[in-house]
């Protein structure tokens, strides 16, 4: 049960969303800016630094959601989900370029502390051509992260573990982004399965 | 030095917020919402868990501005604030606000810290859903802040007088985008 009185059926972050939408509006707009639009680093490779930092976070729901996004945004085929995971497990020994194992390993840092990233990581993302921006971006995705899975699992949020949910919230996010939704719509995955907690009554 | 090309003299969060102004609009919109606007929490108290989670996570810049912010919201009383950004169980703050502390300073380890009786803590001393949902995200928030300000190396003032002016501005013109180098003309107008 959450900390506090959530509307019932509303996964992860989304319960607390609705609770207060004046902190959303930031919120939503910070994960828009951040992961989706034209950049360099494309939206797959944003998805999947914060899946990374959430995954060692241990947010079951972020790590989710956001591999979903990653994976649909490569492709959504069983295949791409596979690449996420092996990702998160441990991305040196997988086929991204040499420029997201640099990045990834810098988000790595970022999660274990600000100061933990050190001149030879910023060294290393360099000589793979990485600009400023991109370190900026990667630096600011990997705290962004840190602060969505403590909001997450700080308040003790309802996390589904089906797969499906996860699939259908990856599914919305890679066509639509972060602003403009309504998050209070259920989810079909969930409705379909009528595996939501009762509504808990506010205060 | 700081790990990318940042403006000279801008101290901490403001190098990145004119490297980045389209990220800077919502950091700085999340922190006036959560800081400033109206609450049943004082704007000291939660400058005071903003500063509690940052010398936790030893990011001098935030704590030093952030403590100063709660210090100008209660006169200047730097050396209280201080002391609760230390060691709150050991102050005169409310028993509330220690409670809500407590709970920061979970969320500062890992959002799964938390507890049913540290929540119960902060009940039974009348904390409401909206002050907990508050305090555990203004505590994430500092997560990010103080991972973004010493991730990316920024320049921080080491004296705490440097950060005195800073603290009134904070605490009195707030965190609003005009007030910060790299905001739209038109806004700074």
């Amino acid at each position: 049960m959450a900390h506090i009185g959530l509307r019932g059926g509303l996964p992860g972050i989304r319960g607390p969303m609705v609770f207060s939408p004046e902190t959303t509006k930031p919120l939503c707009e910070l994960a828009q800016v951040l992961l989706t639009g034209p950049h360099s680093l494309t939206p797959a490779e944003r998805e999947m630094i914060a899946t990374y930092v959430s995954s060692v976070n241990d947010c079951y729901y972020c790590q989710h959601c956001h591999g979903s996004t990653a994976a649909q945004h490569l492709g959504g085929s069983e295949t791409e989900y596979e690449f996420i995971a092996e990702m998160k497990r441990d991305f040196e020994s997988t086929t991204l370029s040499p420029k997201m194992k640099a990045l990834l390993n810098m988000a790595g840092k970022v999660q274990k502390g600000g100061k933990q990233v050190t001149t030879a990581d910023v060294e290393r993302a360099r000589q793979e051509g990485v600009t400023d921006k991109e370190i900026h971006d990667t630096v600011l995705i990997a705290a962004a992260f840190c602060m969505f899975n403590r909001y997450v699992d700080g308040l003790a949020t309802w996390q589904p573990h089906d797969p499906d949910v996860y699939r259908e919230i990856g599914q919305h996010t890679a066509r639509l982004g972060y602003v403009g939704r309504d998050y209070t719509e259920p989810l079909e995955a969930i409705a379909a399965k009528q595996e939501f907690p009762v509504k808990k009554v506010v205060g | 030095m700081a790990h990318i090309q940042l403006p000279d003299g801008m101290p901490g969060i403001v190098g990145p917020l004119a490297f980045s102004p389209e990220t800077a609009k919502p950091l700085l919109e999340l922190a006036e919402v959560l800081l400033r606007a109206p609450n049943t929490l004082t704007s000291a108290e939660r400058e005071m868990i903003a500063a509690h989670v940052s010398y936790r996570n030893e990011c001098h810049f935030c704590q030093l501005s952030h403590s100063a912010a709660a210090a100008a919201h209660l006169n200047g009383d730097y050396d209280f604030v201080e002391q609760v950004k230390v060691n709150p169980e050991d102050t005169g703050v409310s028993d509330k606000l220690k409670a809500l502390l407590n709970i920061a300073g979970k969320v500062q380890q890992g959002g799964k810290q938390v507890t049913a009786a540290d929540v119960a803590r902060a009940r039974d001393r009348g904390a409401t859903d909206k002050e907990i949902h508050d305090t555990v995200l203004i505590a994430a928030a500092f997560c990010m802040y103080n991972r973004y300000v010493d991730g990316l190396a920024t320049w921080q003032p080491r004296e705490r007088e440097a950060y005195r002016e800073m603290g009134q501005q904070l605490a009195h013109q707030g965190y609003t985008r005009d007030r910060f180098p790299g905001a739209p003309k038109a806004a700074q107008a």
